[in-house]
């Protein structure tokens, strides 16, 4: 799901193991640009490696953090079928830490040490699950949106160039639809029912929106990690890229539902064809 | 005379890059590599893989044949599950 932020610098330079020869670089580079799959037991660069751990370990932590706010919502969900619903929501964002966890010990790390980078802070995960969620609109609104914008990352993710990671993603991509529409309906109801419900709706897409559009991370002219992600087709397209797309399918949602993006620079670019949108804070 | 078999080991082929290993059938070596060799000659003479994986058939756990309906059944009646069980009002995209 979630996957904001990957492509942050790596802090921690790799000590290699043992020296890569221009010659083995090159036939890595070969392999990647004809769209071979990198596999486990294939010869890799060390830094593409580190790279691969550091996305997946967080990307799993991410699917991991994001059942809390989700949890807590399940003894105050609505009906027995939207909670029959969250539940099996959240009994899928695990089965996704656990396909990434399996993804990332095929890289040569363990789980425990990833899960002990979570703890000790080390390791990141996606800053979206720190806004509290106030009503249940949020739940609505982190699926409609939160997903929303995770499928958006995660869909080229299934042609990454490491096997392992993009098989898994596969899997994701299949079992994340549901969760976005789930989040949609839940909306969708609020809009149709009382004036106080639809502002409940009102206020979560305000308070969701901005952070949703930051989950795409920084915008290309600060992100520098990414022309090296791109080059060995880990990443298939830019921040700003993924960014600008969602915007386009995500605020017709919005007009639908009778809600207003809380962005006062938001208009229709008839010549391009794109919403433009105001600047991230 | 008693004669004793060779183990029996399953036989997993990844068919090209960027797919996962599938079950192809089994076979019988007295170890591991004899195991990868057999496997190679049995099922990819002609080029069907790209990698082999061999496992020995007594270290797969498996679930029993006979509590299938039983131990599959939690996922029957949760057909919120499915995309399909949201109606998505006309006039709605990409969702």
């Amino acid at each position: 799901m979630y996957t904001q932020g990957l492509d942050q610098k790596d802090k921690n330079p790799a000590k290699r193991r043992a020296p890569e020869s221009p010659e083995q670089l090159e036939v890595f580079q070969k392999r990647v640009d004809a769209e071979e799959k990198i596999e486990a037991k294939d010869w890799m660069p060390e830094a593409y490696r580190r790279t691969l751990i550091r996305q997946i370990s967080q990307h799993a932590h991410s699917e991991i953090i994001g059942m809390q706010p989700e949890g807590n919502w399940l003894t105050r969900a609505p009906t027995l079928k939207r909670k029959a619903i969250l539940l099996a929501k959240i009994q899928d964002e695990a089965g996704h830490g656990l396909y990434l966890y399996s993804a990332g010990e095929t890289l040569g790390v363990s789980r425990d040490q990833m899960v002990a980078d979570l703890l000790s802070g080390k390791a990141k995960y996606s800053s979206i699950f720190n806004y509290p969620t106030l009503t249940w609109a949020d739940i609505g609104a982190i699926g409609w949106l939160v997903d929303g914008a995770a499928i958006m990352n995660q869909i080229p993710l299934c042609r990454c160039s490491y096997g392992p990671y993009a098989r898994a993603m596969v899997r994701v991509c299949k079992e994340e639809s549901f969760h976005q529409r789930q989040g949609f309906d839940i909306l969708r109801v609020l809009c149709e029912g009382t004036a106080e419900q639809k502002a409940m709706a009102q206020d979560a897409l305000d308070r969701w929106w901005w952070p949703s559009l930051m989950m795409f991370g920084p915008s290309d002219t600060d992100s520098e990690h990414s022309a090296q992600s791109m080059a060995w087709k880990i990443k298939r397209f830019s921040n700003d890229e993924l960014r600008q797309k969602f915007v386009d399918v995500t605020v017709p949602q919005a007009q639908f539902l009778g809600l207003k993006m809380p962005d006062d620079n938001l208009e229709f670019d008839e010549k391009s064809g794109h919403y433009r949108f105001g600047e991230i804070d | 005379m008693s004669k004793k078999e060779w183990p029996l080991y399953e036989v997993f082929i990844r068919s090209k890059s960027g797919l996962s290993h599938r079950h192809a059938g089994s076979i019988h070596a007295a170890d591991d590599q004899m195991a990868l060799d057999h496997a190679r000659d049995t099922y990819t003479r002609r080029s069907e893989g790209v990698s082999i994986w061999v496992v020995r058939s007594s270290q797969i756990v498996a679930s029993d044949p006979a509590e299938t309906a039983a131990f599959f059944e939690p996922a029957e009646d949760k057909i919120y599950r499915h995309p399909t069980f949201y109606e998505i009002p006309e006039g709605v995209e990409n969702l």
